[in-house]
């Protein structure tokens, strides 16, 4: 099934969250607390490595496994980006996960997480519901 | 077998992260994004007729996908490759956590916040439920997270994910030295 690729790279994913502990609350509290570089070091190489990947995607024209064009959606600013953010940032520091290490710290056995993860569902279907009353 | 089970440095999970996003695009087109999962499943459970949740969400199924892979590979990954040693902190880090009444520091979650018994405890709740709702309702509001504005975003060099990514930022230094220690007397 096409689909399953997706989820290998998701495990992927999954397993270097862990073995960078980046899922862990108290290695988003570091960073918060500017007592280690381990955070900004895995975002910014990250950042760079994909950079770097995305020039050279471009540079040799390299297609999808399927022969198509890579195209990237451009990101359109809106107000919710400061708005959304901000209020993101706060509930990044509180629960120690961006939504990926959400699922990642279920997988690690923090069974409880699956309520904080119902909660940001929730978040999300709020947003939807009053998204028109929003500023954007 | 030991360098894999130890916990891996910046500069060798850093890149392979990164390149989750040429991955992606080429295994099939696909932007690197995590908390749009959390809208297909909305769209997929509770559309409730709502507009935004209104879309053929099985053509994003890829996302949901992915998300289950990282729940996998998690489970896998501390079960059977990693040494399950405690986090390496900052023993700054522990000290201003202890403060703060923090007592367990053996795995990589505060076994004193993230357990069952708090779900029904005032901690519980601004941890799980204020915690969550604000990822989930601030990220959707934000039009991505970290990986889609911070590292998808950065990496194709666009603006309005270096705001959103400072905003990111911002919202947590302003929880965790304005609001985390008010908070966390409810311990």
């Amino acid at each position: 099934m096409k689909n399953l690729k997706y989820a290998l790279l998701g495990a992927i994913f999954g397993g270097i969250l862990i073995k960078a502990e980046v899922m862990s609350w108290f290695r988003i509290q570091e960073m918060f607390r500017l007592q280690s570089f381990h955070m900004y070091g895995v975002i910014g190489s990250a950042v760079l490595t994909g950079m770097i990947s995305v020039f050279l995607i471009r540079k040799f024209n390299i297609k999808t496994i399927a022969g198509e064009p890579i195209v990237i959606a451009p990101k359109v600013f809106t107000k919710g980006n400061i708005y959304g953010g901000l209020l993101f940032g706060l509930g990044w520091a509180v629960t120690g996960a961006c939504p990926g290490p959400l699922f990642a710290q279920v997988g690690a056995g923090f069974t409880v997480i699956l309520v904080t993860l119902a909660s940001a569902i929730f978040g999300t279907w709020v947003y939807g519901l009053i998204k028109e009353k929003l500023p954007h | 077998m030991e360098l894999i089970k130890q916990p891996w440095p910046w500069y060798v999970a850093g890149p392979l992260i990164g390149l989750i996003v040429p991955a992606l695009l080429i295994a099939g087109n696909k932007a690197f994004g995590i908390s749009s999962s959390l809208r297909h499943i909305c769209a997929a459970c509770i559309p409730a007729n709502i507009a935004f949740f209104k879309y053929d969400w099985k053509k994003e199924s890829w996302n949901l996908f992915f998300v289950a892979g990282i729940v996998l590979g998690a489970f896998i990954t501390v079960i059977f490759l990693s040494n399950n040693e405690p986090v390496n902190l900052n023993p700054e880090t522990i000290a201003d956590l202890q403060a703060l009444g923090i007592r367990s520091f053996d795995e990589l979650m505060p076994e004193d916040i993230f357990n069952w018994s708090n779900v029904s405890r005032p901690i519980g709740w601004v941890f799980f439920l204020m915690g969550g709702f604000l990822v989930g309702f601030g990220t959707r509001y934000a039009g991505g997270c970290t990986s889609g504005h911070s590292i998808l975003g950065l990496s194709t060099l666009q603006w309005p994910s270096l705001v959103a990514t400072m905003c990111f930022m911002a919202g947590g230094f302003a929880m965790t030295h304005l609001f985390l220690p008010y908070l966390l007397k409810l311990l």
